[in-house]
């Protein structure tokens, strides 16, 4: 099956470890050569006979990119071309794209006579090839050996990418466009100006915009590598042809890289050309190209040239972005609203307060719980200029909304930055406004925020200590256990699962521990089995008089619970008491010891009463108990029983059946 | 219809009923995301013209007429903003009265298309269909679940459309002229119209395209060209084309008229595109046409079945039962045409499939199979190679009617059976018999491989090894 093979494959690669280690041995050149040929043939096998399934041929195109080793070091690697040329040309792209991937990490094995030997030709086949798979493989190909060639075959191979950058099917022009940047990067800086410019500029206005927009991303190489005085000539004119092109997807694409550009271009033509382009795209007229130059105000205005930055932002930028605060489209105000807060910084404290501080209100008003969030989760900016009480005021309304938010999922993250807010308030306004909240969270109705308001508990009891839990949050939590409502019940064993390590042994012991023992005489099942839960839960927190007087006895009793799922637990908890014990090394068995338990809890191990039946189907049958397989697990666990533990569940097997 | 895209956002308030559950309903949210929107927005931002109504065509002297017709032409290439409904209400009432007109005239009237109303026809047409469409409002639009997104300036583009129809259909109509303008640049950008989610612009362009293949002849390989690309991008690129089912229901008709013996490049189209789009997500949406195309292709030449049944066996659907059923539906419509010599060739592969997809525990998938036994011509290629079906889905079908949960599938086996009795008694009692031995000696073989497989050795070895083991990790523990 497709299955096994797939395993074949990566089973040949990772034995590779054991051989490289071993690469010496084969140092002797017929053996070496004896070796590679039986790498070689096995190769062809796999190949010949399982060509037609994708998932395998993508792990045989991953594999074969680490074979070099296998056969035979670095003098042998072009034996790979073969399997790996014929991998290029599939039609499923994932596997060729691979096959590309591992084609360029054994160029680098190849010595330059080699390479000019066996993969330069390999690389004009495909670019020759009928179909126009062959020729997008050989687009991603030309770079890795443009450079280690004779300057005959490189200028053949710049022909060749010519060709392809005007192929006739869009595909391989994409995939030509897409590697136009790294092929520059490798061209000698002449043939830059005289190759690739005429290229990028046709590939630019090429007719179909899937093409255009690949061009763009090229355009930021290719700006990077020209002197400063040709980008005007060269490069721009195809940039501003780009950034109003009539196609969204390459304004897109053109908003997206802005801050590459802006870097690629230098801050002169950034001046006089992108602030323009920039305004233009904040204000475009569809909603993707606008939240994509949203999205990097933040940066633009970041990588600005200092001398007048400030007067820039001030007069051009801003005056959109205070537009996109009130934009119809909530994507673009929010991916506004993810890095608004970053101005703040780079306009200093007075500009913030008149300027930026108003569109930083009106967002926490907005009408989209996303737009809040992504404000409030980037206070931390604001925090540093101006200080956040500036902002609490309007803060607090604002959270207070998103804690009530009618979606659940809006809710949910509000409260996981409510450390981070805490951690900035401070404990005194966390007290007085927010802690209310909190506990509010945890009788919500929806089990994912009771969740992660526990969860979130934890991390303020982490943030302001102990003691702190001790006074506010630990009395409210165990209060709870009285509560009608079950669910609220079980919140308190969840919150105490949390709490128990951040709090520590002392308030564990004393002040959780009771109440949780109280509540294993709960009337509801699935109370009583959390209560078992909780108890393997902090029993590492507990000291081992505790365990031994006060929870093995309650765990004892749970574990004759007349209901079958307490009863597991319970027994769950016990032998997980015992795996806790044992990892400590409180119990100082020698292996042979293990060994003789075992064959002990195997040989009784069907007379002991089974749980949960249920379960237990599912791991043997049903013949094979519980604490048996809890001590292999154990047994598994340490690393130097692994082997031993591995064939003791083969024999348990055997002898149960 | 233009109310729909330009739907208020911004005082959209939530529904009491929706904040009960915290589950907005489907709908719902599509309201709430719903935006005005159209990429035709860039380019109305230059043109601003104020129109005036010109005098009505059917009143024109004859002498006059071709020249008021071009005017027309003209006055249409303005366009206007659809998404601000009140917006120059009057222009765009003169546009669609002219629009009308000019529809009405190239339909009726004969000897209105002279030469030079040619390229200004075009014009016009390019100047009101082709645009960049604008991105889905909807980022995981589903076709069969989601609205679709109609398209705003549809009143005006509904009728330059119709007027494109009549101008390709009018008697009038001279290839030889219309080559020079509708050329292939303007097929490209008509075929990437067919991205639209409006499926009425789909439609109009799936008629129009038809007639252009059918009447410019020197622009047919291109448009096959073209339509192979924009495939092979949906199925190994993008994974999103709206417009699949119409190029496919074209295809359909287009696959008809080839010649015999089929060139090579239409064999490649079969292997290499039509094959390779059953593994699209989004099949069920254009399966119906993709199967038509399929069988079309069988029917003019019997020899390429195998490729097509080995290629719809590679691309089996391995966890998706919804797909799994169609495929069976596809492979019933091949049989129902298939010769015997052809089925002969792919009896084997394929009903080891059947007999997959019969032992599903999806009763559909099984059900869905297990209906090829009512379908006469399909029953009558079963009978005559009995010999080696029968043994092939003998012990499938002996184990599913045993144990499948439903019972639909159960007495359907019963039925299968019972036609296999009747078709070859002796052969079925063989197979009865043997059933059970070779299950047994299965079980065991099985039963065998997993121990070997598990330790590779017997059982006291394996102790062996066990007490060898822990004397090594006591050895490490000291270490």
């Amino acid at each position: 099956s497709s299955q096994q093979h797939q395993e074949a494959v990566h089973h040949c690669a990772s034995s590779r470890c054991g051989e490289d280690s071993h690469g010496k041995l084969y140092k002797n050149d017929t053996e070496t050569q004896l070796y590679s040929l039986k790498m070689y043939s096995i190769i062809h096998i796999f190949y010949n006979t399982i060509y037609d399934e994708d998932e395998v041929l993508l792990a045989l195109a991953e594999q074969l990119g680490n074979f070099t080793m296998l056969v035979g070091g670095p003098e042998y690697v072009h034996c790979l071309l073969p399997p790996l040329e014929s991998l290029a040309t599939v039609e499923e792209t994932v596997v060729r794209d691979k096959a590309v991937e591992s084609l360029r990490k054994i160029s680098q094995e190849h010595s330059p006579v080699d390479l000019e030997v066996h993969f330069e030709p390999l690389v004009k086949r495909l670019a020759s090839g009928d179909w126009f798979t062959s020729r997008t493989s050989a687009c991603g190909l030309f770079s890795v050996c443009y450079p280690r060639v004779s300057s005959t075959v490189k200028a053949e191979i710049r022909q060749h990418f010519r060709t392809l950058c005007s192929d006739d099917t869009p595909m391989v022009r994409r995939a030509a466009a897409s590697k136009l940047g790294e092929f520059a990067k490798v061209l000698e800086p002449e043939y830059v100006k005289s190759d690739i410019i005429s290229l990028f500029t046709a590939l630019a206005s090429d007719e179909q915009d899937s093409v255009r927009l690949l061009a763009v991303e090229a355009c930021v190489s290719i700006a990077t590598l020209l002197p400063q005085e040709d980008l005007e000539t060269l490069v721009m004119p195809t940039l501003r042809q780009a950034a109003e092109d009539k196609s969204w997807r390459v304004r897109y694409m053109v908003a997206d890289k802005f801050s590459e550009l802006q870097k690629a271009v230098g801050s002169e033509i950034t001046k006089n050309d992108l602030v323009p382009a920039f305004q233009n795209l904040l204000k475009d007229c569809e909603a993707e190209v606008r939240a994509a130059a949203a999205n990097k105000v933040k940066e633009f205005c970041e990588n600005l040239p200092e001398d007048n930055r400030e007067q820039i932002i001030m007069t051009h930028i801003l005056p959109c972005v205070k537009e996109l605060v009130s934009d119809t489209n909530q994507h673009v105000k929010s991916a506004l609203a993810s890095v608004i807060m970053g101005l703040s910084t780079i306009l200093g404290k007075d500009n913030t307060i008149e300027h930026l501080l108003p569109l930083f209100l009106a967002q926490l008003k907005d009408e989209c719980p996303e737009v809040r969030l992504n404000i409030i989760s980037n206070l931390d900016c604001v925090n540093e200029v101006i200080g956040i009480r500036q902002l609490s005021q309007s803060l607090l309304p604002a959270i207070v909304e998103l804690a009530e938010d009618a979606k659940w999922r809006v809710r949910l993250a509000i409260i996981e930055y409510m450390p981070l807010l805490a951690g900035q308030l401070g404990v005194e306004f966390f007290d007085e406004k927010l802690n209310t909240l909190c506990m509010a969270w945890l009788i919500d109705h929806v089990y994912a925020i009771r969740e992660a308001a526990t969860c979130n508990l934890m991390k303020l009891v982490e943030k302001f200590g102990a003691e702190w839990a001790q006074n506010t949050i630990v009395p409210k939590v165990l209060g709870m256990a009285n509560d009608p409502n079950y669910l609220h019940r079980m919140t308190t064993l969840f919150c105490i699962n949390a709490l128990s390590e951040a709090c520590g042994q002392e308030i564990t012991t004393k002040q959780m521990l009771p109440v949780v023992l109280k509540m294993s005489n709960d009337q509801v099942a699935n109370v009583r089995f959390n209560v078992a839960k909780s108890l393997q839960k902090i029993g590492p927190v507990l000291d081992s008089n505790a365990l031994q007087t006060e929870v093995k006895p309650v765990l004892e009793k749970l574990a004759t619970d007349s209901d079958m799922d307490v009863k597991y637990f319970a027994q769950e908890a016990i032998s997980g008491m015992f795996d806790f014990l044992l990892s400590t090394k409180l119990l100082n068995f020698n292996s042979l010891n293990f060994i003789f338990l075992l064959f002990f809890l195997c040989s009784f191990g069907p007379s002991i009463t089974i749980p949960n039946q249920r379960l237990q189907d599912g791991i043997c049958h049903g013949t094979l108990s519980n604490q048996t397989l809890k001590v292999i697990a154990c047994l598994s666990q340490l690393h130097t029983f692994t082997s031993s533990a591995a064939s003791s569940f083969v024999l348990c097997g055997k002898n149960t059946k | 219809l233009s109310s729909t895209s330009t739907m208020e956002t911004t005082n959209f308030s939530v529904p009491s009923a929706e904040k009960v559950d915290g589950f907005p309903r489907r709908s719902m949210r599509r309201a709430r995301q719903r935006r005005s929107h159209s990429s035709s927005q860039f380019r109305y931002q230059s043109s601003q013209v104020e129109l005036t109504p010109l005098p009505l065509l059917k009143d024109a002297p004859v002498a006059e007429l071709h020249d008021l017709f071009c005017k027309k032409l003209q006055q249409c290439c303005v366009l206007f903003d659809f998404l601000d409904c009140v917006a120059d209400l009057k222009g765009k009432e003169i546009k669609r009265a002219a629009l009308n007109e000019l529809v009405e005239s190239v339909a009726t009237s004969r000897g209105v298309l002279i030469e030079p109303l040619y390229p200004e026809a075009i014009k016009m047409i390019s100047v009101n269909i082709f645009r960049t469409l604008p991105p889905s409002e909807n980022p995981e639009f589903d076709p069969e679940e989601d609205e679709p997104t109609l398209e705003a300036s549809w009143p005006h583009l509904q009728l330059v459309y119709e007027f494109f129809l009549r101008f390709l259909e009018s008697p009038d109509f001279q290839p030889s002229m219309a080559k020079r303008y509708i050329d292939q640049k303007f097929v490209l950008q008509l075929l990437e119209l067919f991205d639209s989610e409006d499926p009425r612009e789909r439609e109009y362009l799936k008629t129009i395209l038809h007639r252009v293949y059918g009447k410019l002849l020197g622009l047919r390989a291109y448009i096959r060209k073209q339509i192979n690309n924009i495939f092979l991008r949906f199925i190994y690129e993008t994974e999103h084309f709206n417009g699949v089912a119409e190029l496919l229901e074209i295809l359909g008709s287009i696959i008809n008229g080839f010649a015999l013996p089929l060139k090579a490049e239409h064999k490649q189209f079969l292997v290499r595109v039509l094959i390779p789009l059953h593994t699209a997500k989004s099949l069920s949406i254009f399966h119906a046409q993709l199967a038509y195309c399929v069988v079309q292709f069988m029917e003019k030449d019997a020899t390429v079945t195998e490729f097509i049944i080995r290629g719809l066996l590679k691309y089996w659907p391995k966890t998706c039962t919804q797909k799994e059923v169609m495929f069976l539906g596809e492979i019933e419509e091949i049989l129902d045409v298939i010769e015997p010599s052809q089925f002969i060739r792919i009896q084997e592969p394929l009903f080891k499939q059947i007999a997959a997809c019969i032992s599903s525990p999806h009763f559909q998938v099984a059900e869905r199979a297990l209906y090829f036994w009512n379908n006469e011509y399909i029953l009558s290629l079963i009978e005559e190679n009995c010999q080696v079906i029968l043994p092939l889905v003998f012990a499938t079908l002996y184990r599913v009617s045993k144990e499948h949960w439903n019972q639909t599938i159960v007495s359907l086996i019963y039925n299968v059976l019972k036609t296999f009795m009747e078709m070859n008694s002796k052969l079925f009692d063989d197979l009865t018999a043997s059933y059970k031995l070779p299950a047994a000696a299965r079980l065991w073989r099985a039963d065998r491989r997993t121990l070997a497989a598990g330790s590779g050795v017997p059982i006291a070895t394996c102790l062996g090894f066990l007490f060898f083991a822990s004397s090594l990790s006591h050895h490490h523990l000291f270490l």
